[in-house]
């Protein structure tokens, strides 16, 4: 047997507590047999151990003890599903409010976000919030499981005013795929077999929407290579080059570069991979580069083709704050862009969002898991896309001093809705 | 491990995609870490990690040792094959002995048949202590347990090597944040997103070796615990249980007593990668006695400090 090769798509899950992201996870990898039977068996043991049925499908993805007894996902958990085509990442994410930190450690890397809602309840706060995040992290494709169809009788009413709701709001928030699907996580309906419950229905179950959606879609932008260089290899000979991963856009050997915050330019003379040498590089790709200028180039230094992006000390971001303590101005931490850390300082609070209404509204500091816009300041200057052109280059966290904890994620720019 | 080929294709697929993402975390970790270390036991995934980390520094040296913690209750041929592939990759093999913790007394004798597998915790946190370790990493990889699931790539240890599940750091985009207090260390690992088949698969494309006792071979066994465990020098064969002389291999490399043998006839990478596609059992399910103890028996050892 000779295994295809496939491409891979990362997924994270997003929505509000008890709406059945857990279940919908495990109810795919149970009805694609991509889980082992000494796993399934585990998952009933424990299911009667609990008093919750004969197979609770959560129990799929909520591996932690603590989890177990609350019956909530407190931390992303990553699961792996392969079909003919594809290898799935797939992150569960928690739903409650206080781990939303979690929620958007497992969205930051994903291609496409997997939203479950409450048929019954409409489009809560929190999922509101969730949608938010991810629209802000970049994420362009959603796939909505309207969920718990089982619970309202298959209405296509019911079904109907909530593809309204995330339809609006989705609109607003600059999804550009958007594909809603009326399913029971709990009895299987439209998740990998199309449901009989459902005869109005004539779109794709949610497995097919996740083979059919764009991969890998979030290191390539067009808007130019970049490089971020982590390490610098001696060679035999006394030779350097320059190892990081490229994303944004392809790079090939002869291409015109500029090594940046420097501004030296030059061309790429030889890429290598794992492989060994190579004419041209893809985007995801861990290389080194030799250069034909002499530079003393090292780590923090950004090697990158047209458009090119901008040297800052000095910049606007939106931050998600998950410090128990709130951010104030004037407070000085580290922030890690790239491959550089630097120390920065809060310059001006703009505004906090309205989850609500996604309006801005003055405030003079941010609470944990406040998203909002502020300036900052760093020591050292850094190289920077905005977000929207680019989610490496666009993208840091701050961190505490004291602690060394992530203290926020941010993002340079403001996003288009807000 | 450079070659003068030049590849023409300019597809990549999902095993390009997680080896550069793997040697990204390599590099990083190094970069920000004063002290890193590779745990090193000489079984597949660690073998896979110690590739992907010369492929990381090539042409340079390793620039970390490589430690393994040795229960004593290895399989010989694994013994065999950590030392010779250390020493290929010209790596400092550093080995800490279960054994020498427990003539120190700081953990209880099991004695001679005992299982030591859960006393590793104290060799390798006292090895880390010992030596100012700040980071280490490891071939762990999230689809082998439903808590390893939970854990992110760079792992946060308190000073007594705890992690704590419930106060992980976020870990955004690929903004993988190092730096501890003194004291402190995290665990890496670059495989997280790796399965079973993809180090498979991997392992056939680099064709890189492996110990022999991954590929079927005939040895004598008893049926212990439904597992077939190999009778050697820490599996005594009790009256109930009748030795067998079968074709088996090992789908992990743990200790002699507690590693329990698949019946097989893949004697190749590719018949290898046929079964473990086909297989209706996890790995660890199949063949490792250590998880069975409890629900949370995986959660329980690693939040005490364990690999």
């Amino acid at each position: 047997m000779k295994l295809a090769h496939k491409d891979l798509l990362r997924l994270a899950t997003v929505g509000s507590v008890d709406d059945g992201k857990s279940t919908l996870i495990g109810r795919i990898l149970v009805d694609t047999r991509q889980l082992f039977d000494d796993q399934l068996d585990a998952v009933a043991a424990a299911s009667e151990k609990r008093g919750v049925g004969d197979l609770d499908l959560s129990f799929v993805t909520d591996g932690l003890r603590a989890e177990r007894e609350q019956g909530i996902t407190i931390d992303v958990a990553y699961r792996y599903a392969t079909t003919p085509s594809r290898k799935f990442i797939i992150a569960d994410c928690p739903g409650h409010v206080q781990y939303t930190r979690n929620m958007a450690t497992g969205a930051s890397t994903a291609d496409l976000a997997l939203v479950v809602l409450n048929v019954a309840h409409g489009l809560k706060e929190q999922s509101r919030r969730h949608l938010v995040i991810a629209a802000l992290l970049g994420v362009r494709t959603i796939v909505v499981a309207v969920n718990k169809m089982d619970e309202v009788n298959w209405s296509q009413s019911a079904y109907l005013s909530i593809v309204d709701e995330v339809e609006t709001l989705a609109h607003e928030l600059g999804f550009e795929h958007v594909t809603c699907i009326p399913v029971s996580a709990l009895l299987g309906d439209n998740v990998v077999d199309s449901s009989t419950n459902t005869p109005w229905y004539e779109g794709p179950t949610v497995l097919s929407a996740l083979e059919t959606s764009d991969a890998g879609s979030w290191t390539t932008t067009n808007h130019g290579a970049r490089l971020p260089i982590q390490w610098v290899l001696r060679q035999p000979g006394g030779g350097r080059t320059y190892a990081g991963m490229l994303n944004g856009a392809t790079l090939s050997v002869g291409d015109a570069v500029t090594l940046l915050p420097a501004n030296i330019e030059t061309t790429v003379r030889a890429l290598n991979a794992g492989s060994g040498t190579i004419e041209r590089a893809t985007t995801g790709l861990s290389i080194d580069v030799d250069l034909a200028a002499e530079t003393d180039a090292g780590r923090g230094d950004l090697i990158a083709t047209a458009p090119l992006p901008t040297v800052t000390k000095d910049f606007t971001a939106t931050l998600c704050w998950f410090g128990e303590t709130s951010l104030k101005v004037g407070q000085r931490l580290r922030l890690k862009h790239t491959t550089r850390v630097t120390p920065v300082r809060v310059g001006e609070l703009s505004g906090v969002v309205d989850i609500a209404t996604l309006h801005t509204d003055e405030a003079t500091s941010l609470g944990t898991n406040e998203i909002g816009i502020v300036k900052l300041q760093t020591a050292d200057p850094i190289v920077v896309d905005d977000y929207l052109d680019n989610r490496v280059t666009g993208s840091f966290v701050l961190i505490d001093d004291v602690t060394n904890a992530t203290v926020a994620a941010g993002m340079v720019g403001r996003a288009s809705f807000l | 491990m450079r070659t003068d080929a030049v590849h023409t294709s300019f597809m990549t697929d999902h095993l390009d995609l997680l080896e550069s993402h793997a040697i990204f975390i390599l590099r990083e970790v190094v970069a920000e870490c004063e002290r890193p270390v590779l745990l090193f036991s000489g079984g597949k995934d660690s073998a896979v990690l110690l590739h992907l980390a010369i492929k990381a520094f090539a042409p340079q040296n390793l620039p970390f040792p490589v430690l393994h913690i040795d229960t004593g209750q290895n399989f010989p041929e694994v013994i065999e094959y950590r030392d010779r592939v250390a020493k290929k990759a010209g790596a400092r093999l550093i080995v800490a002995k279960v054994q020498d913790s427990i003539d120190q007394g700081r953990v209880a004798d099991p004695g001679p048949l005992g299982l030591r597998n859960r006393l590793q915790t104290v060799t390798l946190l006292d090895a880390i202590n010992a030596q100012n370790f700040d980071a280490a990493f490891g071939g762990a990889r999230r689809d082998e347990d439903k808590a390893r699931a939970k854990e992110r790539i760079l792992s946060f240890r308190d000073a007594f090597g705890q992690w704590d599940p419930r106060q992980q750091r976020p870990e955004l985009w690929q903004l993988y944040q190092g730096k501890v207090n003194t004291g402190e260390h995290l665990r890496a690992f670059p495989l997280s997103d790796w399965t079973e088949l993809d180090v498979w698969q991997y392992i056939e494309r680099e064709e890189m070796e492996l110990p022999s006792i991954y590929f079927a071979h005939e040895r004598d066994v008893i049926l212990r615990d439904n597992m077939w465990l190999a009778v050697g020098p820490f599996v005594e064969p009790r009256s109930s249980e009748p030795i067998e002389r079968l074709k088996v291999r090992f789908r992990t490399v743990g200790d002699a007593n507690c590693t329990g043998a698949v019946l097989s006839n893949a004697s190749t990478l590719a018949a290898i990668i046929d079964e473990v596609a086909l297989a209706n059992v996890s790995e660890r399910g199949a063949t490792r006695a250590d998880d069975r103890f409890s629900e949370t028996a995986m959660e329980d050892r690693k939040r005490e400090g364990y690999f």
